[in-house]
């Protein structure tokens, strides 16, 4: 009968689904809609990431083309300094914690076994800010005297002196764009908190969840706590610069250090709520290309834990320079160091996990390993800028810059890199091409060794960062970044291809490519819209049970079996 | 795992590759300390000597640590790949507590006592004195005295007459104790000079990385510093406190120079009339301007101030 019938061109199951799903005809616009499924809510963060990832490395580009010569020939430095202001901010609101927030939204309700987020209506609302604030936050090139140019801390009194003087100038729409990226965050924060300790399936007690839940519920908490505090200290600066109040200026009583705090105190667990999920990708996807248990799982989850408690104790070593006593230093500096004993653990534990494994180099692997190959590197020099007598003389520097790129490009985008290799089929239902695959990590491991590696060299030698023109004897190691910087643009090419040629054509993805251990993986790809509906499954053992032999759920076959029915269309 | 013989105990030959992988790792960390103080600039101040040992500690510790996890990863990626067609799973390890309780002290040990180290070296080079904050704005600020002056002024005369550092959008101004007035800062070598730091506009950073030592100008307060230059020569002092506009403009050159010269220089400069000191910025700005004043806002910068001696942007810089 089907042999005279051609098949249809898309998954019936949508016709019964109270939504739309993934790859279903001519549905594209549910994603331009206010949808509640975590999932269409999931794959539009990671879309509007995307789109702002590429904004902010074309800005990146022109900086590294002003930067290739000592003087400032290219723009005018008042226009480099709106753009690195503007690619600081575009690649950490827009990119990072956008793309971050998709991978929360893919996951975490297949993982834990539930249909969708605790709260689906604020999940929609807090994606739609996003948005919102992208608009904003391009509008400001628009505006007379352009963006705001005053770098992504916005430190005043530089930050307010508003050189035009007038009411919507590039510095309030940029405070306004934050504000609004913290409310955002904060929504989702709930959300995501509220999902994972309410709504695990039956059986999964905290520590038969997986890695990932862990590390999103430690950075989310992060959010919860630290947030608000800079969302009022954005506040106040934004009184200041509009309605003629003096919090932070001196000529009224005002401190401007106490912006510092307020932004420190929120801005550096920012870091860990960036690097904490990619860690959480680590943790997965290291188990399922090593065919190997997670080593030390008990230790790992907890140690995430322990990170976004220092995390909120360590804000002060952003000011060793600052006129901070010397005993205000030295405490800070012991609190930051204390950060390496459980990322220290985690690292340990990914290469007690390799070690005596079968490995496979997916393309999702290459990127795990190489982000924790330059993550033991950024550790380092870590450990090195929170030393305070070498922080005096590095920080400030480029030295600061490639050690902070190393974390937020060459560890945590990595691991959105690995992760979108790794989910990929089973949110979109099709394979990506390996080849391409492979391409864009090699491109992208060489880039970034050359953009990033030269920066701390020039910073040890004194070259400031945040300069739109420096002395001839940085010329060398400035040349070697623009280089790698333009070799990370071409690497972007293989990565666009791959994802639309592969979404479009892709081989079809069987619900489990990988033979990975996991909730999400017994279900079809892409999953239904409320995963697992009523038939959700019992939890009867930890996660990662690699070559342990024991099933992870109750009943395990028949889940197979139905995702491998509904994959085929049967 | 796979090296442990039947009865349990390691093979004689895993033995000798661990043994000689970590001394391997011992030397190349030694090597990489060596060589940290080649990165670095010419040390010209008491602190380069304790910063760069301390920084040199840190690169052959961490070097060490970097070697063994990627030397760990490398033998894993050479020698436990999975074969074309192998499904199997690797041996199911879920833990070792020994192992992890190692791995925890461990580091925890190797950085507490990197920060007793760095305790140490701030405390002996204790550069930073006294914060006190001005009210009334910038006028104050000149008459200011600062905190720790009286104090320190007890053991060191000098104290009590610091050189005023003022950072401005983009220019710096050294004031001396004799009224001397210079946009480039002399100092004498081998004595500890004392500075007094303040900033009339936004948050500059005092810089200079021959010396190893930053410390920012806050406007509002004043803040007491001192440091001990060690050797003759002309270095860059750079801002790096992003600071606006012309912020990369904003640097200036410290001549350090035997005393003798020193007091010769100071006795020279107040002979000379006071003129606007050269300014990189405010020749941008007028650049800027003759273009049409095409680019994004800015404050126009403030102006040159008024000097006996102004730097020489033609000489040449050691570091």
């Amino acid at each position: 009968m089907t042999s005279t019938t051609p098949a249809p061109p898309f998954d019936p199951r949508v016709l019964k689904a109270p939504h739309p799903v993934p790859g279903a005809p001519n549905n594209w616009r549910r994603f331009l809609s206010f949808n509640t499924d975590a999932k269409v809510i999931g794959l539009q963060y990671m879309i509007t990431a995307l789109f702002f990832l590429l904004v902010g490395g074309l800005l990146s580009m022109i900086m590294r083309g002003e930067l290739i010569t000592p003087a400032a020939d290219l723009v005018d430095p008042t226009v480099y300094n709106g753009l690195y202001t503007m690619h600081g901010t575009v690649m950490l609101f827009l990119f990072l914690f956008p793309i971050l927030n998709g991978f929360n939204n893919l996951l975490i309700p297949p993982m834990i076994g539930a249909p969708d987020m605790a709260f689906p209506r604020l999940n929609a609302a807090a994606f739609w800010m996003v948005p919102v604030f992208g608009v904003i936050l391009m509008a400001s090139f628009l505006v007379p005297g352009g963006p705001s140019g005053a770098g992504w801390w916005a430190y005043p009194p530089q930050s307010i002196q508003n050189p035009l003087g007038h009411f919507i100038n590039g510095q309030f729409l940029w405070i306004l764009a934050v504000a609004l990226s913290g409310i955002s965050s904060i929504m989702g924060a709930v959300n995501f908190v509220t999902t994972i300790i309410r709504m695990r399936a039956p059986g999964m007690g905290w520590f038969r969840m997986p890695i990932f839940c862990w590390t999103a519920v430690a950075a989310q908490a992060i959010q919860l706590i630290g947030l608000p505090v800079l969302t009022a200290g954005a506040v106040l600066l934004l009184f200041d610069l509009s309605f003629g109040t003096s919090f932070y200026l001196p000529e009224g009583g005002g401190d401007p250090m106490l912006y510092q705090h307020f932004f420190w105190f929120y801005s550096h667990p920012a870091v860990y709520v960036m690097v904490l999920p990619v860690f959480g990708i680590f943790s997965e996807l290291f188990p399922v290309y090593a065919r190997k248990p997670l080593f030390g799982y008990h230790v790992v989850a907890i140690a995430s834990f322990a990170i976004t408690f220092l995390s909120l104790i360590v804000w002060v070593h952003h000011m060793f320079y600052s006129g901070t006593p010397q005993w205000m230093r030295n405490l800070f500096m012991v609190t930051t160091m204390l950060i390496a004993v459980p990322t220290g653990i985690k690292v340990f534990a990914w290469i007690g996990t390799l070690w005596g494994g079968k490995l496979r180099l997916t393309t999702a692997m290459l990127f795990s390993l190489g982000g924790v190959f330059n993550f033991i590197f950024a550790g380092i020099t870590g450990i090195m800028l929170a030393t305070v007598p070498v922080d005096i003389h590095v920080g400030n520097t480029y030295f600061v810059v490639g050690h902070f790129h190393t974390v937020i490009f060459s560890t945590i985008t990595y691991g959105v890199f690995a992760g979108i290799y790794h989910w990929f089929p089973k949110f979109t239902g099709r394979m990506m091409y390996e080849g391409l695959g492979k391409l864009h990590f090699v491109l992208t491991f060489i880039g970034s060794q050359l953009t990033f590696l030269p920066m701390h060299a020039a910073g040890l030698m004194g070259m400031p960062r945040r300069v739109a023109s420096y002395d001839p004897e940085f010329a060398f190691a400035n040349v070697l970044a623009s280089l790698g910087a333009f070799l990370l643009g071409v690497a972007t090419i293989p990565f666009l291809l791959n994802l639309v040629s592969s979404w479009v054509r892709g081989e079809k993805a069987p619900p489990n490519p990988w033979n990975a251990i996991g909730l999400e993986w017994l279900l079809p790809s892409p999953p239904p819209a409320e995963n697992f509906e009523h038939d959700v499954p019992t939890v009867i053992s930890g996660p990662y049970g690699y070559g342990l032999g024991r099933p992870l759920v109750d009943d395990e076959e028949r889940f197979v079996a139905k995702a491998a029915n509904a994959s085929t269309g049967a | 795992m796979t090296a442990a013989s039947p009865s349990g105990s390691p093979r004689l030959w895993a033995v000798l590759l661990l043994l000689a992988a970590v001394l391997g790792d011992l030397a190349a960390s030694f090597w990489m300390a060596a060589q940290s103080h080649r990165w670095l600039p010419v040390p010209a101040s008491a602190a380069a000597g304790p910063v760069d040992d301390l920084f040199a500690l840190e690169v052959g510790i961490g070097s060490f640590i970097f070697l063994g996890c990627s030397g760990v990863m490398l033998w894993t990626l050479l020698f436990n790949r999975a074969p074309k067609y192998d499904l199997d799973n690797g041996d199911p390890i879920e833990g070792n507590l020994k192992l992890e309780i190692v791995w925890t002290v461990i580091p925890l040990v190797i950085v507490m006592l990197i920060a007793w180290k760095a305790i140490d070296v701030s405390t002996t080079l204790s550069t930073l004195g006294g914060k006190v904050r001005v009210s009334g704005g910038h006028a104050a600020m000149h008459g200011a005295e600062g905190p720790t002056a009286a104090l320190v002024a007890a053991e060191d005369p000098a104290a009590a007459h610091p050189i005023e550092v003022i950072g401005r959008q983009w220019s710096w101004e050294f004031i001396y104790p004799n009224g001397v007035h210079s946009s480039e800062l002399h100092l004498p070598e081998g004595q500890r000079s004392f500075l007094r730091l303040s900033a009339t506009d936004v948050i500059h950073g005092f810089y200079v990385p021959a010396f190893r030592l930053k410390q920012d100008l806050i406007p509002g307060s004043v803040i007491d510093y001192s440091l001990i230059p060690t050797r003759a020569g002309r270095y860059r002092l750079r801002d790096s406190m992003f600071s606006g506009g012309y912020f990369a403009s904003n640097q200036t050159d410290v001549v350090v120079e035997p005393p003798e010269a020193y007091e010769a220089w100071l006795a020279e400069a107040l002979r000379q009339p006071l003129r606007p000191a050269a300014n990189a910025a405010t020749d941008l700005y007028n650049q800027r301007l003759a273009r049409g004043d095409r680019g994004w806002a800015t404050v126009p910068p403030a102006p040159p101030p008024l000097v006996h001696v102004s730097a020489d942007p033609t000489a040449s810089h050691e570091a």
